[in-house]
């Protein structure tokens, strides 16, 4: 399947990555080779194969709901590129 | 001779036998680290840290004659792997600056061993490549050569600082992360041994997440001994990952007897492919005669669905990645973009991945959104993951049917030159992965060794593939290919 300008915008934008007009082109061109090797896929057998969930047979523990570490906000903070009054800062979300 | 060529075995015994200090072994690997800039392997030194270590190291061994193996043991440790209050960029610009304040389980088990941290190594961006071409430090460098020519060749991906760093005797081993080949094709494209275990095995906590159902950490060293003994201090489970198994660890050093007879060997045919150098596939049957004249059946086998192995992971792996990726924000961690009079956050979101993601990695995530994506979910992933569950069974059929382990080169070509690939197709760069993704896909051990070198001179390696949990018998297998194949070629120091 070719991919289109339009549809290598709107992957961008769902990726949340700005990609230049001048770009897009490359971009289309570079998902439609990869989705071509992709397609080879259509050529096995699926029916009654189950999706693979987990590559090793196991079953996730469990524990007790309860809090059992924390109290790191410094740390936490630490790496942040825009930290306040304990809280990570970002542009205003809501007017 | 100089004490950062020593194995890790050797070195072991020498510290414990007091002929030499942590500290003689330590020096001796951050003078060869300070004379091989132009590799490029280490791209954060800790020369404080490992000193201080290498102390500690010395006045444990002077006291406990039952220190472990890694007591001492300088180590390079991929940027991974997130090590506290060190740089752990995943050699991404989109973490520059950000050092963890905590440590990965791994690193955490290799120190408290007495190992010593002698800095952190080069890696493509997140761990997508296949040459180290798309890290956020520039390439690392092969210290292989082709003869007399000076070109620089890569010494693969995604872990070849790690490579690199072993392979011109840095350090004495290095942690590497394998999601689809990266441990074991840099491997073989620098003469050393490289192990993938199998999933599970290594805690992943700590560690970057790439594609969280295929990622795996393992040892990168130059013996299959030295590979042995650095697992060991990797492995085991660990409550903070949920996918890390609760099951004893054995002794893997104590597997190595170098006594094969009796066990069954796979040849699968779908990895003889179209256009592969004659070299490797002389190596190949090499390899099989040296495992029988040690005493194994050689078997050939069909593993049907090798072919698709490529392809579905370049569906499942950009998608685990789109969603692990999605972390990076511009606003926990890392880089944020400078913002325009008037920008949102939404804006925030895209400058600063646009600026902090390399072109690999932008490619691969949108990738994976496009594949996860409302109307292509089925068609893509879910028959992705469909077709993994055939290459899985594939395993479990010869298994099931009497093999112990399945030999097969480990990578198509040798170490190519750094820029060669710069106008392929993506796909082309791919096709490096094409003999060690189909193990990542079905959560099996593999290890790659070096046997062998081409007529331009440059290492080629051999993989095996085991059953889930069987590192040990695995080990044991590549110990005797290791010493059947006689390989001590080094690369003739030019950096």
């Amino acid at each position: 399947m070719d991919i289109d300008t339009d549809t290598a915008r709107r992957v961008a934008k769902l990726a949340r990555i700005k990609v230049e007009e001048d770009e897009l082109p490359a971009l289309a061109q570079g998902f439609t080779a990869i989705l071509g090797f992709i397609e080879q896929l259509n050529e096995v057998d699926v029916t009654d194969v189950e999706p693979m969930t987990s590559v090793t047979p196991m079953r996730l523990k469990r524990r007790k709901d309860g809090v059992t570490d924390g109290g790191y906000q410094a740390s936490i903070l630490k790496n942040a590129p825009d930290a306040r009054e304990g809280f990570f800062a970002v542009p205003k979300v809501v007017e | 001779m100089s004490l950062n060529t020593l194995t890790i075995a050797d070195a072991r015994d020498k510290l414990r036998a007091r002929e030499i200090t942590a500290v003689e072994l330590t020096e001796a690997c951050l003078t060869a680290i300070e004379g091989a800039s132009a590799l490029n392997a280490f791209v954060h030194h800790t020369p404080e840290i490992a000193r201080a270590q290498a102390e500690a190291a010395d006045a444990r061994l002077q006291g406990d004659d039952e220190a472990p193996a890694l007591c001492g043991i300088p180590l390079g440790i991929k940027d991974l792997f997130c090590t506290k209050g060190v740089a752990s960029q995943a050699g991404s610009n989109i973490l520059k600056g950000f050092r963890p304040e905590y440590e990965s389980t791994i690193t955490a088990q290799l120190f408290a061993s007495g190992a010593v941290m002698l800095g952190k190594l080069n890696m493509d961006e997140f761990a997508m490549g296949s040459s180290n071409e798309t890290s956020a430090y520039g390439n690392a460098v092969n210290p292989w050569r082709r003869g007399n020519d000076d070109t620089a060749l890569t010494p693969g991906g995604s872990s070849g600082g790690s490579a690199s760093a072993v392979a011109a005797d840095l350090c004495l081993g290095a942690t590497g992360t394998d999601t689809g080949g990266s441990i074991r094709q840099p491997a073989a494209f620098t003469g050393i041994t490289g192990v993938k275990p199998t999933y599970g095995r290594c805690s992943r906590w700590g560690v970057i997440a790439f594609a969280s159902s295929l990622d795996q950490a393992g040892p990168m060293t130059r013996t299959v001994r030295d590979a042995a003994i650095l697992l060991q201090g990797m492995a085991g489970h660990d409550p903070k990952d949920s996918t890390s198994a609760d099951i004893p660890v054995p002794d893997f050093e104590a597997m190595l007897t170098g006594d094969i007879r009796g066990t069954t060997i796979g040849i699968p045919r779908e990895y003889r492919m179209d256009g592969m150098p004659d070299e490797i596939e002389t190596l190949w049957k090499q390899g099989t005669e040296m495992l029988r004249d040690a005493g194994a059946t050689i078997r050939d086998i069909s593993l049907p669905h090798t072919k698709y192995a490529l392809p579905a992971y370049y569906v499942i792996a950009p998608a685990e990645a789109s969603s692990n990726l999605a972390r990076y924000d511009g606003v926990r961690y890392g880089h944020r973009a400078r913002l325009a009079e008037g920008d949102g956050i939404t804006e925030m979101y895209e400058k600063t991945r646009a600026e902090g993601f390399g072109a690999e990695v932008k490619r691969r995530v949108m990738i994976g959104t496009y594949v996860l994506s409302a109307g292509f979910y089925d068609a893509y992933y879910n028959r992705a993951r469909k077709v993994r569950s055939l290459i899985k069974r594939d395993f479990e059929t010869v298994f099931a049917d009497g093999i112990d382990a399945i030999l097969t080169p480990a990578t198509p070509s040798s170490a190519f030159g750094l820029g060669e690939m710069a106008d392929a197709d993506p796909v082309a760069m791919y096709l490096n992965d094409v003999f060690t993704v189909t193990v990542n896909l079905a959560g099996l051990p593999g290890i790659a060794v070096p046997a062998g070198l081409d007529a331009q001179g440059l290492p080629l390696g051999l993989q095996l593939i085991g059953k889930p949990w069987a590192e040990g018998e695995l080990l044991n297998h590549a110990y005797v290919l290791e010493r059947a194949a006689g390989f001590v070629s080094k690369p003739a120091r030019w950096w």
